[in-house]
């Protein structure tokens, strides 16, 4: 088999059995390419998890990238990224074409609603992991409070907010640190 | 033509922006999602979110294809997906060609360090203005605080979700899809069933 179609099958099937993106990946990744496919070493696997989180955008795309690029260069990397978005995809369009049949519906309403109470529930444990793995260090509790503060006063300022929490990550990483205080 | 490219570029922007999984992008979609008109209000993006969140598949993609479709039928939802995967292809291409040196650099772990509390903080204030918006009916703004009634049947499932979410079957929590449906399951029971 070509590599380029071996790479869509085996993509294919962790995207279409990852529940809860990113991270959930990380296990089907290591049995499908580690162990059965041996395109990656185990110790490639953590490389692959670093640069990932270390760089902007969708952790699974960054996972098939990598991986797709490695066993087959740019095809690769391309043919590796199509088809693990594909399954998603083609399920949320099946969906989305049956609630835009019946939204109207009460009873879709109703679900609708639901779900958006119990999202709230979702989004607290998000934040509970995220703590978890920043820890609570002065440094940190004050940018979250500050983020808090600004964004519950001024609206619209996301993408601002987000690109001043970088600045004053290498401001205060760089010069701070430099005079000997301990971050 | 507009609409798609539109699309697709902010969800280029979101991709770009995002760091640390799928949760992270919620704040800046809430922003867009508004800006333009993509969903009446934002308290309609939350069921959005939710049916996302609870579809197997990455979060960004689920929610893309979602709201893309919402606002421009199969091609907006083509285009929006193509546009959140597309700055993780090329920088992860980049890196792949020209070695990880590019990332090694003190300056990116610094800016991640910066990044991350921030991100935790977006997303508090996207939970306390949902809660808000749930209870009350109405968006949060401090300068202008208003409430059009009280919806007690989303605090009641709210409770529950969050009691039923804290249950660890071996020690696992139980899986957000799961949680999900039992939210649907509660909202047709609350507000179609106990409602009328």
């Amino acid at each position: 088999m070509k590599k380029t179609t071996e790479l869509f099958l085996s993509f294919l099937k962790i995207g279409a059995f990852t529940i809860g993106g990113g991270y959930a990946m990380i296990p089907l990744m290591q049995q499908e390419i580690v162990e059965k496919k041996k395109w990656l070493k185990p110790e490639e696997v953590i490389d692959m998890v670093a640069i990932s989180e270390s760089t902007p955008g969708v952790l699974a795309v960054n996972f098939a990238t990598y991986v797709g690029y490695k066993v087959a260069g740019l095809w690769g990397s391309i043919v590796a990224t199509l088809s693990v978005v594909l399954p998603a995809f083609l399920i949320i369009l099946l969906l989305s074409t049956v609630l835009a049949a019946y939204q109207d519906s009460a009873v879709v309403q109703a679900v609708l609603k639901g779900i958006k109470a119990g999202v709230v529930v979702l989004l607290m444990r998000a934040i509970v992991k995220l703590v978890k793995i920043c820890r609570l260090t002065p440094f940190n509790l004050v940018m979250i409070l500050a983020t808090v503060l600004v964004s519950l006063l001024v609206k619209g300022i996301v993408f601002y907010v987000l690109i001043s929490g970088a600045l004053i990550g290498i401001i205060y990483g760089l010069i701070w640190k430099k005079e000997g205080h301990k971050v | 033509m507009k609409n798609l490219w539109t699309l697709f570029w902010n969800f280029f922007l979101i991709g770009l922006f995002t760091f640390g999984g799928g949760y992270a992008m919620i704040p800046m979609i809430e922003e867009v999602a508004v800006r333009e008109g993509w969903i009446a209000s934002a308290s309609e993006l939350y069921s959005w979110v939710g049916i996302a969140e609870g579809t197997p598949g990455p979060f960004a993609v689920n929610i893309a294809t979602l709201l893309g479709f919402q606002n421009a039928g199969f091609f907006g939802a083509l285009f929006a997906t193509l546009g959140v995967i597309l700055p993780s292809w090329i920088i992860l291409v980049l890196i792949a060609s020209f070695g990880k040196k590019l990332l090694e650099t003190k300056y990116a772990t610094a800016a991640l360090k910066g990044l991350r509390p921030v991100v935790i903080g977006l997303i508090t204030v996207v939970v306390i203005g949902l809660i808000y918006q749930n209870l009350f009916q109405t968006g949060l703004d401090l300068w202008n605080l208003s409430a059009q009634g009280f919806d007690y049947f989303s605090l009641i499932i709210g409770i529950l979700v969050f009691g039923v979410s804290l249950i660890k079957i071996k020690q696992k929590a139980l899986s957000p899809i799961f949680l999900i449906i039992l939210s649907g399951v509660l909202g047709i029971i609350f507000y179609q069933v106990v409602g009328l």
